[in-house]
């Protein structure tokens, strides 16, 4: 197996790794240390930037670009909320960190905090991950204790305070303008743009908010120097190293810190160990969460223009194609988070169709019609394909729902969803066909989820 | 009757409402404590949580409406949720469900006879790696299968007597 260096997840395996007696003899807080009392403010963002980390939430903006949108001159308090709001289907990476490692994250934030001139972090968590929300507050505290946070954190002149703030159930508060309205006490709906958070965002100010991961990388790079974090990525303009996570049908499924850039095979047949079961090949895996759509095992790249993107890898199997955020959009979807749902040659393309889109119409938020009206639509319609009780016209019609949905919607929801039900249709259209026909025979979701629940008798 | 914090719990309130320069972004941490004392989201509770934030009866109850992890109405001292989404259920989750149905004697969404028990279906719960998964109360349970879930609800009941219905 790839044996890559570990910067993110070097503490992991420590005992009792989310205290700070235990981080602090390897390394933790240092890099605070290091840059609030010898750094100045713009050094560290400058570092940031030439890091070229793009966010680790799933949109992949470069996060030192967004920290760069705070209006010059601004006078108004200035605000850090921690996206830990995870979850995206297939994604169960930020989690680990913050129950495995806190004090990496909220180091992050301190650093933060600084860089952008902020006094006040919120880590927005939520509230199902009940060991990460205790970890974190206990670890807070110790910070605290250690006068690493409060009014003067290692002596600087920066008040500095963290604060956990939990979620309650509802996928929509990972949209970073939906997490501001439910970190203000109201419904959890995302908001119109512009204004941008960066310019207006909780509590009408200036408010920067990043993934867990991506806070909980600062710290090496302020280590190492933006220069040298990017350049350990394996591609340009998205640098770095991140934590990638395979579920599914693989024999290690978990998740594995690896530069940006390794390829799908190697995330699931190096890293992930390969597949489950030997007389069941790779079908299918999406790629980083339920809203990038599906790359078939079979696709070649073909790209025969020089200036394609993908040129590079022509005639090559999609799961050769370095994942970066470019490369991924030029092959027609999203790297997103990074953590990859693989399917075998059990599982039917209908039926994870119909199980998305239960997952949406539960978790549309209901203020944009298109979004609200279209979630529920396809669910009917995807129910009643699966169970044989579909139309030749419902193919169509699911495509159709799909491209009135996107682009029509205040947030990124509406194409979250839109964007893996056509590349499940487009992908898979024979399928689709089938079961308008026949309906989806068999055990839900395939052999392969039976005899792991049951045992290989059943 | 209206209901009121207990005195542990009005201390946090306290502090929390520290945290924030407007009073309402303490809504959803109050109602999280308010649940935790009586389980659920009540219309008591609902005023209560107005009075205490300076807002309309009307507004908590539209954040209330709005988040799945808020109990509209009251649910057993025991919650499992079971995850039905993507990762969990190529990995059995659904049939896990069908087990837990059975062996509780309620569908999801109901409550066990004993009244000890409410299930719950759970969107992601951000354990794929580890799925299926299932959550009681506050703790996940990962990488099950129905022999380890019987295990696990059969030592929940020897800690819980009142649990009758899962000691079969």
């Amino acid at each position: 197996m790839a044996d890559f260096p570990k910067l993110l997840t070097s503490r992991y395996e420590l005992n009792e790794s989310w205290l700070l007696s235990t981080v602090e003899k390897h390394g933790a807080y240092e890099v605070a240390r290091k840059a609030l009392t010898t750094m100045k403010p713009e050094e560290i963002a400058a570092e940031v930037k030439e890091a070229n980390i793009r966010g680790r939430g799933g949109a992949g903006f470069p996060a030192g670009v967004k920290w760069g949108f705070i209006p010059k001159g601004n006078t108004k308090p200035v605000y850090l909320a921690v996206n830990g709001d995870e979850g995206e289907p297939g994604t169960f990476k930020d989690r680990t960190i913050m129950e495995r490692d806190p004090h990496r994250l909220i180091e992050g934030c301190v650093i933060t905090l600084f860089a952008i001139g902020g006094h006040i972090a919120y880590i927005y968590v939520r509230c199902e991950l009940v060991k990460a929300i205790r970890r974190l507050e206990d670890a807070i505290e110790e910070a605290r204790q250690k006068g690493f946070i409060g009014d003067r954190p290692f002596g600087k002149d920066h008040k500095i305070e963290i604060y956990v703030q939990p979620g309650a159930g509802a996928y929509i508060c990972g949209e970073e303008s939906s997490l501001l309205n439910s970190l203000e006490g109201n419904r959890g709906e995302p908001r119109l743009r512009p204004p941008f958070p960066a310019v207006e965002g909780a509590f009408r100010c200036p408010t920067i908010v990043n993934n867990v991961e991506t806070i909980s990388s600062i710290s090496e790079i302020v280590r190492m120097g933006g220069k040298a974090w990017s350049d350990l990525s394996r591609l340009p303009r998205d640098g770095g190293v991140r934590i990638y996570g395979v579920s599914g049908h693989v024999k290690n499924p978990g998740i594995y810190e690896a530069p940006v850039g390794i390829s799908m095979r190697e995330l699931v047949y190096d890293l992930g160990g390969g597949m489950l079961y030997e007389n069941r090949p790779l079908k299918a895996v999406i790629p980083g969460g339920s809203s990038t759509p599906v790359l078939r095992a079979d696709d070649v790249v073909n790209a025969p223009g020089e200036n394609d993107p993908l040129h590079a890898w022509q005639g090559k199997s999609h799961l050769d194609v370095p994942m970066g955020a470019d490369t991924y959009r030029a092959l027609g979807t999203m790297l997103g988070t990074c953590c990859a749902t693989v399917m075998d040659n059990s599982v039917n393309m209908v039926e994870v169709a119909r199980n998305l889109i239960h997952f949406y119409a539960h978790e549309s938020c209901g203020q944009c019609t298109p979004c609200r009206e279209g979630s529920a639509w396809m669910r009917d319609i995807l129910d009643n394909l699966c169970r044989g009780k579909g139309r030749k016209e419902d193919v169509r019609l699911l495509v159709e729902i799909a491209n009135n949905i996107m682009g029509n919607t205040i947030c990124a929801f509406g194409d979250g969803m839109s964007m893996p039900m056509l590349g499940l249709v487009q992908k898979f259209y024979d399928e689709f066909l089938e079961a308008a026909k026949n309906g989806v025979p068999g055990s839900p979701l395939g052999d392969s989820a039976k005899e792991l629940m049951l045992g290989s008798g059943a | 009757m209206a209901f009121s914090l207990t005195p542990e719990l009005e201390k946090l309130v306290d502090d929390l409402l520290t945290r924030y320069p407007t009073k309402r972004a303490g809504c959803i941490p109050l109602l999280h404590l308010c649940q935790r004392q009586v389980g659920w989201i009540s219309s008591e509770v609902i005023d209560f949580v107005a009075k205490r934030l300076d807002m309309s009866t009307s507004e908590v109850k539209g954040v209330v409406t709005f988040y799945t992890m808020f109990h509209q109405r009251q649910v057993a001292p025991n919650v499992i949720w079971v995850c039905r989404t993507l990762a969990c259920e190529i990995r059995g989750g659904r049939l896990l469900q069908k087990h837990l149905e059975k062996r509780l004697g309620c569908k999801v969404g109901e409550t066990s006879k004993d009244g000890q028990f409410t299930l719950l279906s759970a969107e992601c719960l951000a354990a794929c790696g580890q799925g299926p998964a299932i959550q009681i109360n506050d703790q996940y349970y990962e990488n099950l299968t129905v022999e380890k879930l019987d295990k696990i609800l059969d030592e929940y009941a020897v800690e819980n007597p009142k649990a009758a219905t899962v000691t079969k």
